[in-house]
């Protein structure tokens, strides 16, 4: 019996490669578990019916002789990207039954690897939410408490590491997405810096903001699938090449900026505070200074976040329409066809987005919102650039309160301000990542709490050291 | 925000939305432009941002892509000789 809650990638690597047990064994493992579990969780809306087959095309090339560091590693994808032949709906009843006609570049890249690709993971409804409750395909539940949720956009994905359905997970953050479910659910959800892992066969939601997240068990997990992934792609005219930011190392005397203002701020749980504080402290004993830092208009990024994504978003999904692929609901006309395509097939929030988007975006007040939106953004960016000379890393808490009981927060207002510390990184395109830093205990259950360490551009490396110290001394 | 703005941005937005969901969707947005409105209060001065600028567009050749033709023919909804069928636009 192959004992899934202690196994991470680096064991199940070293364990393939020994021949202590085959891709086939551990494939069929986690397939055990997901049949044990996916209907109460509800993780996955499909589990590919080759898993098998893909494992065993992985037994091969470990027979061969081939070593990746992901071969015949079995990982689960939000269903938001491509996988070619395979169905993708990012939850949505308007992509119901869409079958992917290519590959993401992500995808392409495990491939090569010889990934076994366990299934597709439940999100909100084009990534648009904090909890995967917005989901076409109901909610995800949090596995420390199932009567809450999950957190989300990438629910999904994150319950599948941290409820042992698969050993690794590929995730979207656009504000916060992979890290805030990370906080929820205890696991370590990565955000790259914008353009450093290609988009190409994401399904784009705001696309300056866009980012593939990588989630693990542990810092070192997440590094092996993030470096799996990562690199230039021609067909992303956003992504960067390799000498574009320069690399950091980790020093001696490393400063921790934190902007206590906002950490201190009204809405922030005190259990969060108390345990960011402890956090703190263990940090200060690795030898980290801490600094407090101000970041002008840091407290309005979200507001302006809510200006900007709504835009974008509202825009990218204008080609959900029926026309090529997807529902289709057939009007007297080709206008009716889009209304009522769009009426059925898109949900609430998605709807609210698109709604919020457009008004945004029309004429009369394109100036006032989007385009202040848009320089208040360029300030942020400035002064992102302006503290980093004197720190080296920020912290936050990733998140300001425990997971909430699925259905508590029925105003849409009050989810977004889960996204309060995580946003930031996506509108100035730093990297990110969020580790499990401790529980809350609430109704006598233990819930899971995260820290949030934002690095400069560039800087991925640097945030994997102090990530995997953080992780050896909490 | 009255009723009718939320008409015309469905309407611009191509989506059809019964009366009892423009009233839902109206408190929604009148809540949320409440919460976004913070932003009319902000002074900002003019940044430019520092572009690192490069060329990404590529040589009109050539080049082999890896996607399926059948499975794009396949879900149009409607087609004709292999091209997509549409409903009159003009």
């Amino acid at each position: 019996m192959i004992d899934l809650k202690s196994l991470t990638i680096k064991k199940a690597r070293l364990a393939l490669d020994n021949k202590e047990f085959t891709a086939v064994e551990l494939a069929q493992a986690y397939l055990d578990e997901i049949k044990n579990k996916n209907n109460e969780l509800n993780v996955y809306l499909e589990v590919y019916d080759d898993v098998l087959e893909q494992a065993q095309v992985a037994d091969v090339m470990i027979k061969d002789g081939k070593s990746f560091p992901l071969l015949g590693i079995p990982l689960a994808i939000k269903d938001v990207i491509l996988i070619k032949g395979r169905h993708v709906s990012s939850a949505s009843k308007i992509l119901e039954n869409y079958i992917a006609s290519y590959d993401a570049t992500v995808i392409e890249k495990l491939k090569k690897q010889g990934v076994v690709f366990l299934g597709r993971t439940n999100t909100d409804e084009f990534a648009m939410g904090g909890s995967t409750e917005n989901s076409a395909y109901g909610v995800t539940k949090n596995p420390y408490d199932t009567s809450r949720v999950a957190g989300g956009s990438s629910g999904g994905s994150v319950v599948a590491v941290a409820a042992n359905l698969a050993l690794g997970s590929l995730g979207s953050d656009t504000g916060g997405s992979v890290r805030e479910p990370s906080a929820f659910c205890g696991t370590v959800g990565f955000k790259p810096t914008y353009g450093r892992v290609s988009r190409h066969g994401l399904i784009a939601m705001g696309s300056s903001l866009d980012c593939i997240g990588q989630i693990a068990k542990n810092t070192e997990d997440a590094k092996i699938i993030f470096d799996a992934v990562t690199g230039h792609d021609p067909m992303d005219s956003t992504s960067f090449n390799d000498d574009t930011y320069p690399s950091y190392k980790e020093k001696k005397d490393m400063v921790v900026g934190i902007p206590w203002s906002l950490v201190n701020s009204e809405g922030v749980d005190a259990k969060v505070k108390e345990n960011f504080n402890q956090s703190i402290k263990k940090l200060e004993s690795l030898g980290f200074k801490m600094k407090d830092i101000s970041i002008k208009n840091l407290d309005i990024a979200l507001a302006i976040y809510y200006i900007i994504m709504p835009a974008e978003a509202s825009t990218n999904l204008a080609r959900f329409d029926g026309v090529r692929y997807g529902l289709h609901k057939d009007g007297s006309n080709l206008l009716e066809d889009y209304m009522l395509t769009k009426g059925v097939g898109f949900g609430k929030e998605v709807r609210r987005r698109i709604l919020l988007g457009t008004y945004v975006l029309s004429h009369g007040y394109y100036d006032a919102y989007y385009g202040k939106a848009q320089a208040v953004r360029n300030v942020l960016i400035k002064e992102f650039d302006r503290v980093f000379k004197d720190i080296d890393i920020i912290a936050t808490p990733t998140a300001p309160f425990v997971a909430w009981k699925i259905g508590e927060k029925s105003d849409p207002v009050s989810v977004w301000l889960a996204d309060i510390f995580t946003i930031t990184a996506n509108m100035v395109g730093v990297p990110a990542v969020s580790i499990p830093s401790g529980f809350s205990e609430v109704e006598g259950k233990n819930l899971p709490l995260g820290i949030q360490f934002m690095a400069p551009h560039g800087a991925e490396d640097l945030l994997f050291e102090v990530g995997k110290k953080f992780e050896e001394v909490r | 925000m009255e009723l009718k703005d939320v008409e015309n941005l469905a309407n611009l937005a191509r989506i059809e939305l019964d009366e009892e969901e423009k009233k839902s969707l109206l408190t929604d947005m009148q809540g949320i432009l409440e919460y976004v409105k913070q932003i009319e209060s902000v002074e900002v001065e003019d940044i430019e941002p520092d572009y690192k600028v490069h060329n990404v567009w590529r040589e009109d050749t050539l080049e082999p892509r890896n996607f399926s033709k059948e499975l794009i023919l396949e879900q149009f909804p409607d087609t004709q000789d292999n091209f997509l069928k549409v409903k009159k636009i003009l």
